[in-house]
């Protein structure tokens, strides 16, 4: 049983005609050869499948494609590109943000939609006060990544690459 | 996964007529069912996507409350400005629970319906009540620890595992849902799920083709507002043990409170005698010592969840001690 489902991916139609069972991640690596998103545990639990989904970050694991006729999705491939690489990209190879680099993708996108979040003032689990004004600290950061595992355990790298992007000094 | 049908709902009573089809499943996240369908926990014939209806609202009631539209995202109830300024325990719960990236996809009556996460009823190859009526249940005597102490039977012990249905019980929510014959009915939250006794696989009062439309929240409760979540890791994980309590102190003395449980029994729990043991009394360790027999005084641990007793007990003191100290 399959149905006909078109998507914006990275900027690009897309009229795909997928199984009802297939995920978004799995329509993203195994039919349209977008091998930059990765499949950690496919239950929702590491965030290497993090994808971002009229510009909100999802696990594209956890979702699937015949729902987001009409969507508009942006995977690491359309962040930027080898020559042209986004903020959080580059901030990511400055700080050393991974090691195997199976996370990265998932983490990047996760990161570049969290400092949205912030920005639009949303609190955390952290956050002393929740009118979101608080400072974007590297507890506010791990807590806001959470949902993005690294078997490497870069962690320290990743916080601050992602401090760099946001515009603070990484230290 | 098994194969299945996918319809698209245009409206609330097209979304209930394709429910009440036997095999039908609503999907709206999709982050709890879609997870179980590939377990094959769960193998609906026909999937119903409500996402496309209009559901995603947060509006103001005529009696001073809050109507939650059921496909409103986890993200976006935590971060809206009247629940953040006047249900802070709600928005703390919410930010309490799973990921930045699944609550943009878990939704309010998703949230509410969610399964437990017990072991056995995710491993098809084991026996579960829940999952197989009859079948028997092996947590009892086997892996437990996250399991419940209060409200469970012979048959399944298994615990709710939201945060926010938490919250949503000690701030007295209502649930709106919409039936087949375009009937809309409400129900007090406390009253939608059921205890487990002789039939865990019936989770809800609600009947096959019902539609959660909304969560309904009174006018907002003055005091302070505290959610207290202990898990095994700070962030990312399920409660073990979590409280829900807004308190509001008078002269010394607890004028009003209401507290709510999560991690401790097959619903969110909430016991009135609790509260009203409390309510009037000047606070004391002696005074939450009581209130937390109260609370016990039927908790029955399982072996590796033995340790959720004293836990809860500790738990419930430290959200009394810190919502007593500070609303002075
Ligand atoms: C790794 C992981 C960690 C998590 N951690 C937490 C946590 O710490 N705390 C927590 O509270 N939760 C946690 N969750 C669970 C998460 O909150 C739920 O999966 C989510 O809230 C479900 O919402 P949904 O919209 O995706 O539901 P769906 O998966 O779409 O649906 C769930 C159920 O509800 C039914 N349903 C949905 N909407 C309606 C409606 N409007 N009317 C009638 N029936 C309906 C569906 O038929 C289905 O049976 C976690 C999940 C994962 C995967
Ligand atoms: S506790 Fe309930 S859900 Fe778990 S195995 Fe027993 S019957 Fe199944
Ligand atoms: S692959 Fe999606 S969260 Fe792990
Ligand atoms: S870099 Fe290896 S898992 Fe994160």
């Amino acid at each position: 049983m399959t149905r006909s489902t078109s998507l914006t991916i990275n900027g690009e139609t897309h009229v795909v005609d997928v199984d009802h069972r297939t995920t978004l991640l799995d329509l993203l690596r195994h039919h349209l050869d977008l091998t930059g998103t990765k499949k950690g545990c496919d239950h929702g639990q590491c965030g290497a499948c993090t994808i971002l989904v009229n510009d909100r970050r999802i696990n594209a694991c956890l979702t699937l494609a015949c729902m987001h006729d009409g969507d508009d999705i942006t995977t690491i491939e359309g962040l930027g590109t080898p020559d042209d690489l986004s903020a959080m990209q580059k901030a990511f190879i400055k700080h050393d943000g991974f090691q195997c680099g199976y996370c990265t993708a998932g983490q990047i996108c996760s990161a570049t939609a969290m400092l949205k979040e912030a920005k639009a003032g949303w609190p955390s689990n952290v956050s002393s006060s929740l009118d979101g004004k608080g400072a974007l600290s590297n507890e506010e950061i791990s807590e806001r990544m959470s949902g993005n595992l690294c078997r490497c355990s870069a962690y320290t790298g990743i916080v601050n690459a992602i401090r760099e992007a946001a515009g603070e000094t990484g230290q | 996964m098994k194969q299945f049908d996918y319809s698209r709902a245009t409206s609330t009573s097209d979304a209930t007529r394709a429910a009440s089809v036997h095999g039908s499943a609503i999907i709206a996240g999709g982050t709890n069912l879609i997870d179980l369908m590939k377990l094959e926990v769960m193998s609906p014939d026909v999937l119903v996507d409500i996402n496309r209806l209009d559901l995603h609202q947060i509006t103001p009631t005529q009696d001073g409350g809050l109507r939650i539209g059921a496909l409103v995202t986890n993200s976006d109830l935590a971060a809206h400005e009247t629940v953040r300024r006047d249900y802070e325990v709600l928005s703390r719960a919410l930010l309490a629970g799973a990921s930045g990236q699944l609550r943009n996809k878990a939704t309010t009556g998703g949230n509410l319906l969610q399964r437990t996460r017990c072991a056995y009823f995710y491993d098809t190859a084991m026996p579960c009540n829940k999952r197989e009526p009859g079948s028997g249940c092996h947590a009892r005597d086997g892996f437990n620890r996250i399991l419940a102490i209060l409200g469970t039977s012979e048959h399944c012990i298994a615990t709710h595992p939201s945060d926010m249905a938490v919250a949503m019980m000690a701030l007295d929510a209502v649930v709106e849902v919409e039936n087949t014959t375009g009937d809309t009915r409400k129900i007090a939250l406390d009253d939608l799920y059921c205890l487990p006794g002789s039939t865990p696989d019936v989770e809800t009062v609600l009947q096959r083709g019902d539609l959660i439309t909304a969560v309904l929240l009174p006018q907002p409760k003055a005091g302070l507002h505290v959610y207290r979540k202990v898990r095994d890791r700070s962030s990312y994980a399920f409660a073990l043990v979590s409280v829900a309590a807004v308190a509001q102190m008078d002269a010394g003395k607890i004028a009003q409170i209401s507290l709510a449980f999560g991690g401790l029994a097959p619903k969110p729990w909430r016991n009135q005698q609790v509260e009203a043991a409390l309510t009037g009394q000047a606070p004391s360790e002696a005074l939450f010592d009581q209130a937390a027999d109260i609370l016990l005084a039927e908790a029955q641990g399982f072996g590796a969840n033995d340790f959720k007793i004293p836990l809860s007990r500790r738990t419930l003191k430290a959200v009394l001690r810190t919502v007593t100290e500070t609303s002075q």
